[in-house]
């Protein structure tokens, strides 16, 4: 075989080498996916962000809109702040809300937005004033034990006993 | 007792001897790898011999591969009512772990035997010999293009083994057994991270290269000048890159999978 045949061969090889990486990283991983858009930042506080992880989804009618950018604890008013990063073509007005949801049961976390009707548009840095937190399950059973047990024992239930 | 004693001593003085050859040739060959791509053919035509001509069997291996872990993952993915998770568990087990440690130990096997049978027989013909009369270094011209060459040619071929690999799971995936083609894929891109998993995927592959590829060089060039020695020594490089490529894997899974 010729240097040059050789040459090209080995060519082919790195060039199938990188096509697979290429394949890999665009069909395989979410490479594809990364929006390169320019995005505005917008805050929310939070009594408990619950499970809630960086780089999960920002969604408004179930269509995602952004992602969260940070998640820090504020010492003064002890709550979670959450930053999170939105594309720049979605604006929300200035009475929207915000939740902690959770995908499906079992699901990871993500925050919902949920617009308001004024007509003035959040601007970039603005912090969303109306939020809920995530649902705590021990809290939640928590709760219903203490409201169980508040409540005065019926007639059926105490016939049972 | 001293009997025993001395050969004790002798044995590990040998480790020991035997680990500071492998440094000391390491170290050289790393410091005459530019020295050597000055004539980059001699590497392009390592390549050739190390990559071009191990591409069917990792193809096929990949393919095999890809093949069997979508038929078992679906079986028991199918009873828990996650068979649309096939395509991320076939991809997250080829980039991760298959991919790269199969292709290195089809990799020791294919093209690591070959360069020590062939620097022992250079050895036993007196051709390295010969090169030094004439002032040839034949760690820059013969050792250092395989060298580099096998860096170069293991992440293409583990990552070509991967790609092969999710390919033929989906074959079996969508269009055998019938699982929805977007659900393939978009589970597949939720799970699987380009820097986290296919980064550190390709970063074992390079590692895995630069261990067995040496292994071969250091096991090639210090052979007994004999055919049994080159015989010998052609097995000891399959032995001893399989194991530390298995023993770095687990290493390396350790550094950057442990957590989740």
């Amino acid at each position: 075989m010729s240097k040059k045949q050789i040459e090209t061969l080995v060519g082919l090889f790195v060039l199938l080498g990188i096509l697979a990486i290429v394949l890999l990283a665009l069909k395989a991983a979410n490479l594809a996916s990364f929006s390169f858009n320019a995005t505005y930042p917008l805050l929310a506080r939070f009594d408990n962000v619950g499970g809630l992880k960086v780089s999960a989804p920002v969604k408004s009618a179930g269509v995602k809109v952004g992602r969260i950018a940070s998640i820090t604890f504020d010492n003064k008013t002890f709550q979670g702040v959450v930053t999170m990063d939105i594309e720049r073509e979605y604006q929300f007005p200035t009475d929207t809300s915000a939740k902690i949801l959770t995908a499906g049961l079992l699901g990871d976390q993500y925050v919902g937005l949920e617009p308001g009707a004024e007509d003035k548009n959040l601007q970039p840095g603005d912090s969303i004033k109306m939020v809920q937190s995530a649902v705590v399950l021990e809290n939640l059973i928590g709760q219903f034990l203490y409201n169980k047990a508040a409540e005065p024992p019926t007639k059926e239930g105490s016939a049972q006993k | 007792m001293s009997e025993f004693l001395a050969s004790l001593g002798r044995r590990a003085l040998g480790i020991l001897a035997t680990l500071g050859h492998a440094t000391a040739l390491f170290v050289d060959l790393v410091r005459n790898c530019p020295q050597s791509l000055r004539r980059p053919y001699l590497t392009t035509a390592q390549v050739h011999a190390i990559g071009n001509r191990s591409l069917i069997i990792i193809a096929a291996s990949g393919a095999t591969v890809g093949l069997v872990l979508a038929l078992q993952g679906y079986i028991t993915l199918s009873r828990y009512g996650a068979a649309e998770s096939l395509g991320l568990l076939v991809a997250l087990a080829l980039v991760r772990e298959m991919g790269p440690v199969v292709t290195a130990l089809l990799y020791a096997g294919r093209a690591g035997t070959s360069l020590t049978a062939e620097i022992g027989l250079m050895k036993a013909g007196e051709q390295l010999a010969a090169m030094e009369m004439m002032a040839v270094d034949p760690r820059v011209r013969v050792l250092a293009p395989r060298f580099l060459a096998g860096i170069i040619s293991m992440p293409l071929l583990g990552a070509i083994f991967s790609a092969v690999g999710v390919l033929a799971a989906y074959v079996v995936g969508v269009l055998m057994i019938g699982i929805d083609s977007g659900a393939f894929w978009s589970q597949m891109q939720d799970g699987v991270d380009v820097v986290k998993d296919i980064g550190n995927g390709v970063v074992k592959t390079i590692v895995f290269g630069i261990a067995s590829t040496f292994i071969a060089l250091y096991i090639g060039y210090e052979s007994e000048a004999t055919p049994e020695g080159v015989a010998q020594a052609t097995t000891q490089t399959v032995v001893v890159s399989s194991l530390s490529v298995l023993s770095l894997d687990f290493i390396l899974t350790a550094l950057m999978f442990s957590t989740p």
